[in-house]
């Protein structure tokens, strides 16, 4: 798969550096951000709570990276006025920084479980989250890469990979669910676990807008609707 | 600016107008009535450009069909015999040998009578004996310039039918000339002597040269004295003179001199060049002065609007890399405004070329028949010679008078050609 | 329009020090009896382009005129206050006006080559300065300034056609290479791309940006977002005052002034 052609340089070389400087503050961002998600999981599996509390600490860095993200881009359009191409991909630059930003809270937000977690090993769903994460982590980086390469086409496939996390939600949702039910005790662990698949799938949604914000930044056009899945409400409680 | 919190759509109702009718019948005709004046206005236009264009036409064609002739001369074929003895009979030289007794007879002999060739006719033998030594002792057949009634008879202005009274040649030349025509020993030819001669009593030996030569002199003069004063005062009011009521002064003073009669500058000249300066009458360098003081304004006021028209950007420019005010005047003003400056000089000196009122009051209306070859000699210049010529009774010089009116065209269209030649030879474009 | 008050807002970066390239002290400039300037203070430094910005007649384009004395041209300008470059007074009669305009260059709003050729366009100031020893000298000053002005791929073929042959932005690109031919160390852009089309325009700029850290360069701008592409220190006079003095980024994101503020959004003119 070939990468659209990039358009020639600005005359105004600097101002390719400011776009330059942009992109790759987000590819930074991506790539901690990432990090993140992969070391909570891992921390979560190995029930490592220091690692836990380092990964809680480091959320704060995410945050200012993504202000001074912000800053750069609001400076990029006061001294620019970037049009059409440029623009689209300041603002997507924008947005992918607060989308990146949420991921990392994803990551704390599981981080923040494992105290309460560790010594609930649970063999039954940890392969599956493991995977899950896996695979969440995997689309997040082909987004990252789509936005850093303006690739539309990679962008497209990320648009579609979402699924295969949403049925893993589903199936692992639907574990949790029978789990509660049959031994009610388990309850609040399950709960859990339920909330960290959800912040995984979510992390999937969020790939997936980054890969449409990238389309769309490329392009100019939105991705045709897909249809959204992994939507809890969509599954029937077995009652 | 408008403030923002002032709203121009309160919603106070403005009077209703009533739609416009375009189509309406008093709407036609009102567009009648502008097209007939459109019409009137370009017919009007059209008839003075005709009128005017028809007055000129009918100038220059009055001037040619008069003055060509002038450019023309008859002339009268003579077996010459040149015997050494009979020309060096009186002086006793060569040199300055009796041309004029030789031909005399020689005409005697031939025609009966001397009064077929000009007076100034045996000028041509010397010249053919300049030429040529070797025609001593032999005879040749030598065309010399006719007398002034057979130049009327061959260029075809006397009307054999009038009676003899009523003609200006009598009936004895007629006959000579009947004789002449028979023998096929008249002929019209280039009047050379016309452009190479000085004025002479004689219609039929004068020529423009000598006016022609005094009117470059006096021209050479005028150029001289106004072209750098003009230029340096136009310079010195343009770049360096402060804006004041001294300069406003001089500045419509400039302005009105322009318009001053020109016969004002030749009592002015009078005045101060002959009767003060004791300097020589009728010399091209006193015409020149006078002819320089009148052109003086034009080419201070010409001199100025070129240099007006100077972009402020290129001084800008020059003195943004630090040009001194004098690197930014030589090296940038005055080459801009060459074109313009000497357009403007070139049309005051076309005007200084046809003047002739103030050159008569400092005495170059004198009868000079010398071609003269310095700024203090006595010399005439074309308009004067002009208005000389027109005041002569000869038959013979009406149509010299419409000739040297052609050559003073000539030298004039000459000049306003080089004109426009040099303003699109320095003119740069933007 | 809403009252605004006339102090001048000085960004902290911005503070006045007396080691800048050029300093302004208090500058006023009079026409006649009109006052077009009014007590400007600033900083210009050498490794920095500074725009001034404002509406028609704020006096920003007056202003710039006295840092290299081309108001000396203007028979009614009268010039109070200090300037000074390098710590030297440009104002004390001892200033040699035509070493100073040398050094202090100067580009002007509308693009005026002389109609001269492309080599001798560049080649006059150097001439009259005297800062080529040899045709060799001059043919490599001539070279690297227009190298510099990135114009020597366009025009090193035809050196000897007339400047004013060039497209509008050429000619505003040659303009700034006979600036640099002789060597200032402070450049004044005067709208340097008004009457040019956006492309040139941005060649221009691209220029400008280029130059920045060579040079001292001062520009005057009536087009509020060329100011914020090519410069990095912003100044906004307003009615002959200088209302706020800043980093670029800062101007345009935040200004601190109200006039300033209503100016860049569009509130007032």
């Amino acid at each position: 798969m070939s990468s659209p052609p990039s358009p020639p340089g600005h005359t105004v070389k600097s101002f390719d550096d400011d776009l330059r400087s942009l992109r790759s503050m987000i590819g930074r961002m991506g790539g901690l951000a990432r990090k993140q998600l992969d070391d909570s999981i891992e921390a979560l599996l190995t029930s490592d709570e220091e690692a836990a509390d380092r990964i809680c600490a480091k959320d704060k860095e995410l945050d200012e990276m993504e202000m001074e993200a912000e800053a750069y881009a609001i400076s990029i359009i006061a001294r620019r006025a970037p049009m059409a191409g440029d623009l689209r991909e300041v603002i997507a630059a924008l947005k992918i920084g607060s989308v990146i930003e949420r991921v990392g809270d994803y990551a704390k937000n599981c981080a923040r479980r494992v105290s309460v977690l560790a010594g609930h090993v649970d063999r039954g769903v940890h392969p599956g989250i493991a995977e899950m994460a896996r695979m969440a982590s995997s689309l997040l980086d082909d987004a990252l890469t789509s936005f850093a390469q303006r690739d539309s086409e990679l962008a497209k496939k990320v648009a579609a990979g979402d699924e295969a996390i949403d049925d893993y939600y589903e199936s692992l949702f639907q574990a949790l669910l029978a789990q509660i039910a049959e031994d009610p005790n388990q309850t609040a662990t399950a709960t859990h676990f339920i909330f960290i698949i959800k912040n995984l799938e979510r992390v999937g949604d969020h790939a997936t807008n980054i890969a449409e914000m990238v389309h769309y930044s490329a392009t100019g056009d939105h991705i045709a609707d897909r249809p959204k899945g992994g939507d809890a409400t969509e599954i029937s409680l077995p009652l | 600016m408008t403030d923002p919190s002032s709203p121009s759509d309160t919603g106070e109702t403005l009077p209703e107008r009533t739609p416009t009718e375009w189509h309406s019948n008093a709407m036609q005709r009102r567009i009648r009535r502008r097209y007939a004046r459109e019409r009137r206005f370009r017919f009007f236009g059209l008839a003075a450009l005709v009128l005017a264009a028809g007055f000129l036409a009918f100038l220059l064609f009055t001037i040619v069909s008069d003055g060509w002739r002038g450019f023309q001369r008859a002339e009268v074929a003579v077996e010459v015999t040149y015997v050494e003895d009979e020309l060096t009979a009186e002086s006793g030289s060569l040199a300055r040998a009796d041309y004029r007794t030789l031909l005399r007879r020689d005409l005697r002999e031939q025609f009966g009578t001397e009064r077929v060739a000009s007076e100034g006719a045996w000028l041509r033998l010397r010249e053919r004996m300049e030429e040529n030594p070797g025609l001593l002792g032999q005879t040749e057949r030598v065309w010399v310039v006719a007398s002034p009634e057979v130049d009327l008879m061959a260029k075809g202005d006397v009307d054999f039918t009038l009676p003899a009274e009523r003609r200006v040649v009598d009936d004895e030349m007629v006959e000579d000339y009947r004789d002449l025509r028979e023998s096929d020993r008249v002929r019209l030819a280039f009047n050379s002597g016309f452009l190479s001669r000085a004025d002479s009593t004689s219609s039929e030996l004068a020529g423009v040269w000598g006016a022609l030569i005094g009117s470059i002199l006096t021209i050479l003069v005028t150029l001289a004295i106004s072209f750098p004063i003009g230029v340096m005062t136009a310079v010195y009011l343009e770049e360096y003179a402060p804006k004041n009521r001294i300069t406003d002064i001089i500045e419509v003073s400039i302005n009105n001199l322009a318009a001053v009669p020109s016969i004002i500058f030749g009592l002015l000249g009078l005045a101060v060049f002959l009767n003060f300066f004791g300097m020589p009458r009728s010399a091209p360098l006193v015409g020149g002065l006078t002819l320089a003081l009148m052109t003086l304004p034009v080419i201070v006021i010409a001199a100025r609007v070129a240099l007006q028209s100077v972009p402020p950007s290129i001084k800008d420019a020059a003195l943004g890399v630090g040009a001194s005010r004098l690197q930014v005047i030589s090296h940038h003003v005055l080459p801009v405004a060459l074109p313009g400056i000497l357009t403007g000089t070139i049309i005051g000196v076309s005007r200084a070329l046809g003047e002739t009122a103030p050159l008569l009051l400092i005495g170059m209306r004198a009868f000079v028949s010398d071609i003269p070859e310095g700024v203090t000699q006595p010399a005439t210049v074309l308009p004067v010679q002009i208005f000389l010529w027109s005041d002569e009774v000869g038959r013979g010089f009406i149509e010299k008078t419409s000739a040297a009116i052609m050559v003073l065209l000539a030298v004039l269209l000459s000049m306003n050609a080089l004109a426009i030649y040099l303003r699109n030879k320095f003119e740069r474009r933007w | 329009m809403a009252e605004y008050d006339t102090e001048t807002v000085v960004h902290e970066e911005m503070t006045l020090r007396n080691d800048a390239k050029m300093t302004a002290r208090d500058v006023s400039v009079f026409y006649g009896q009109k006052q077009a300037v009014r007590s400007v203070s600033i900083d210009v430094d050498s490794h920095y382009v500074t725009a001034f910005i404002g509406p028609s007649g704020c006096g920003k384009s007056t202003f710039l005129r006295c840092f290299n004395r081309m108001n000396d041209t203007i028979d009614i300008a009268r010039v109070e206050g200090d300037i000074d470059l390098d710590g030297r007074d440009i104002y004390d009669p001892k200033m040699d006006v035509v070493q100073l305009r040398a050094r202090v260059g100067m580009v002007f709003q509308k693009p005026n080559p002389f109609p001269k050729s492309i080599y001798e366009n560049i080649a006059y100031g150097p001439r009259i300065h005297g800062l080529a020893e040899s045709k060799t000298d001059m043919d490599r000053i001539v070279e690297t300034s227009l190298q510099r002005a990135g114009l020597w791929n366009e025009v090193k073929d035809r050196l000897d056609e007339s400047g004013t042959a060039l497209s509008g932005g050429q000619q505003q690109r040659l303009c700034i290479a006979r600036a640099i031919a002789v060597d200032p160390e402070v450049i004044l852009m005067d709208e340097p791309c008004s009457a040019l089309d956006p492309i040139a325009t941005a060649k221009v700029e691209e220029l400008i940006d280029e130059l920045q850290g060579r040079y001292a360069i001062v520009i005057v701008t009536h087009n509020m977002q060329q100011a914020a592409r090519v410069s990095q220190r912003t100044a906004f006079f307003h009615l002959g005052h200088l209302v706020e003095y800043g980093p670029t980024d800062e101007i345009f994101t935040n200004p601190k002034a109200d006039r300033t503020r209503d100016y860049i959004t569009g509130r007032f003119g």
